[in-house]
């Protein structure tokens, strides 16, 4: 996989994700938070209060797919992609990382986990979480 | 004012060697000639997939100059939405004779690609291509696994949409699959899978085509050579892009789009006879049958399975074979509107809804990104 881009919007999130800290941008306006992060509040349009907002990297998956065709001829098969919905609300597309599929998955807890970047960022991604 | 279809054309199938333009010629052409319209009469043109320019391109290549075009690039459900604005522009006078084509040369080109084409400018270049979901395979494989998730609803109900298909596309000759065979649940069940729930079978084909359709008015319609088929009632609804926007996978804008067609034609859903319902993957017609009014949520899956939808059903479904049989360009929603033209005629030969009067077709386009719901009548 090639290194992910960058822009200026998203550096802070990407910079986080170095000290493997996971952010939703925030607007101070209206409290809402939304992923991927944008230059506009998709809630109330402002532009002037985007913050962002630690996450405590929970969440549930909202839905996912076992990929058994890789797009990327270097990328081992089978893997999870996953929609997860953090406790925050907003929803990240991410991938379940050591887990054992089964149906019963959708709607699970997960506990974010992290994998390297060449760049020494980090990709979140997220593992069930285990019982209490 | 009230539109009317009056030529439809497919291009030829399946893998055919032909360029792009060919296929364009060779649709646009014979839905002209089915029309009786000729080139010089056409002044609306509406197309894409041809360079980056597709609407100057083609007219250029056709000889055309139109005063009207429209080229929204929305997935295979473009095609809906040009009828759409096809009925806007006829009624305003800007254009009388409009010409709605599309073609493409994917499976003799080998330009799919799995993971699809990502846009370095956009969001999913950072947020969504670093897990490497298929495109658009993954995201309604995530749909289709909240579907059995929440209604509890059957993988082998699921997989029936396929065979339904299949059935079909052994009573249509141009149907890529129409000597295939018959297409059992186990089958689909045992085909690779792809990205789970969804195996290769749950897949639409990948195939070259292409298809044509020339509207204008209901009035001139009525002096030319083929049985107009009014256009109703036109909706469309936007949603999302990115695998990640949309707060509920199963709340897809077809709903919005089906109510406000339906309501605009004049027309119930329980009034339908024939349902041209976009299968780019099983999971697909399933959500419209039920967003569009016609099944009860979490029931259409199983209202499938049943037969309901396959030969001789009380609801007959994507009769030419659907994406999952027939054909399956990239982009499909052409060929809806030629087969439902062609069943509202009653020319369909073997697999004619016998006195067929009133057809919705619905475009899905991208993932699930943009609806577009066409209700269309014999005019008898
Ligand atoms: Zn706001």
């Amino acid at each position: 996989m090639n290194p992910p881009p960058g822009d200026a919007l998203a550096a802070p999130w990407w910079d986080a994700t170095r000290e493997r800290r996971l952010l939703v941008q925030t607007c101070g306006a209206c409290g809402h938070r939304q992923h991927h992060p944008r230059l506009l509040c998709t809630n109330c349009g402002g532009t002037d209060a985007l913050g962002w907002t630690p996450c405590a990297g929970t969440g549930t998956v909202d839905s996912f797919t076992v990929v058994h065709r890789s797009p990327e001829p270097e990328r081992q098969v089978p893997y999870v992609v996953a929609r997860v919905r953090l406790t925050e609300g907003p929803i990240l597309l991410t991938n379940l990382v050591g887990i054992e599929v089964d149906d019963s998955i959708l709607g699970a807890g997960v506990v974010l986990a992290w994998s390297p970047l060449p760049d020494g960022r980090n990709l979140p991604v997220f593992t069930l979480a285990t019982e209490a | 004012m009230t539109v009317a279809v009056v030529g439809v054309a497919e291009s030829d199938l399946g893998h055919t060697g032909a360029s792009v333009l060919a296929l364009q010629v060779q649709a646009v052409t014979r839905a002209l000639a089915d029309a009786g319209l000729a080139l010089r009469d056409v002044d609306g043109l509406a197309t894409n997939g041809v360079g980056r320019f597709p609407t100057t391109a083609l007219a250029d290549y056709l000889g055309l100059t139109p005063t009207w075009v429209e080229s929204s690039f929305v997935g295979g459900s473009a095609f809906e939405l040009y009828l759409a604005r096809a009925e806007q522009a006829i009624g305003a006078g800007q254009a009388e004779v409009v010409v709605i084509s599309f073609a493409s040369d994917q499976r003799s080109s080998r330009s799919r690609r799995l993971g699809g084409t990502v846009d370095e400018a956009l969001p999913e270049a950072q947020f969504e291509a670093p897990y490497a979901p298929l495109y658009p395979i993954s995201y309604y494989a995530m749909a289709a696994q909240a579907y059995l998730h929440r209604y509890g609803a059957s993988r082998e109900d699921l997989a029936a949409v396929a065979v339904e298909a299949r059935r079909w596309a052994l009573l249509n000759p141009a149907a890529f699959r129409h000597d295939a065979g018959p297409l059992t649940v186990a089958d689909v069940l045992a085909a690779p899978p792809v990205s789970t729930p969804l195996t290769a079978l749950d897949c639409c084909l990948v195939t070259d085509g292409g298809g044509a359709v020339v509207v204008t008015s209901l009035e001139r319609a009525r002096d030319l050579r083929r049985p107009p088929v009014a256009v109703l009632g036109c909706a469309e609804a936007t949603s999302h892009t990115t695998m990640a926007s949309c707060d509920d996978l199963l709340d897809t804008g077809a709903q919005r789009s089906g109510a406000t067609a339906f309501a605009r034609a004049g027309v119930q859903p329980g009034d339908v006879d024939l349902a041209m319902l976009y299968d780019s993957f099983t999971i697909t017609p399933v959500l419209s049958l039920e967003a569009l009014g016609l099944c009860a949520p979490g029931e259409a899956a199983g209202f499938v399975a049943a037969g309901h939808t396959g030969p001789g059903g009380t609801l007959p479904m994507n009769t030419n074979g659907g994406g999952l049989s027939y054909c399956h360009p990239g982009q499909y929603g052409v060929l809806l509107l030629v087969e439902a033209v062609r069943q509202l005629r009653g020319e369909c030969g073997r697999r004619q809804v016998p006195g067929a009067e009133v057809a919705v077709a619905h475009g899905t386009g991208g993932i699930l990104s943009h609806c577009a719901t066409v209700v269309l009548g014999a005019d008898r």
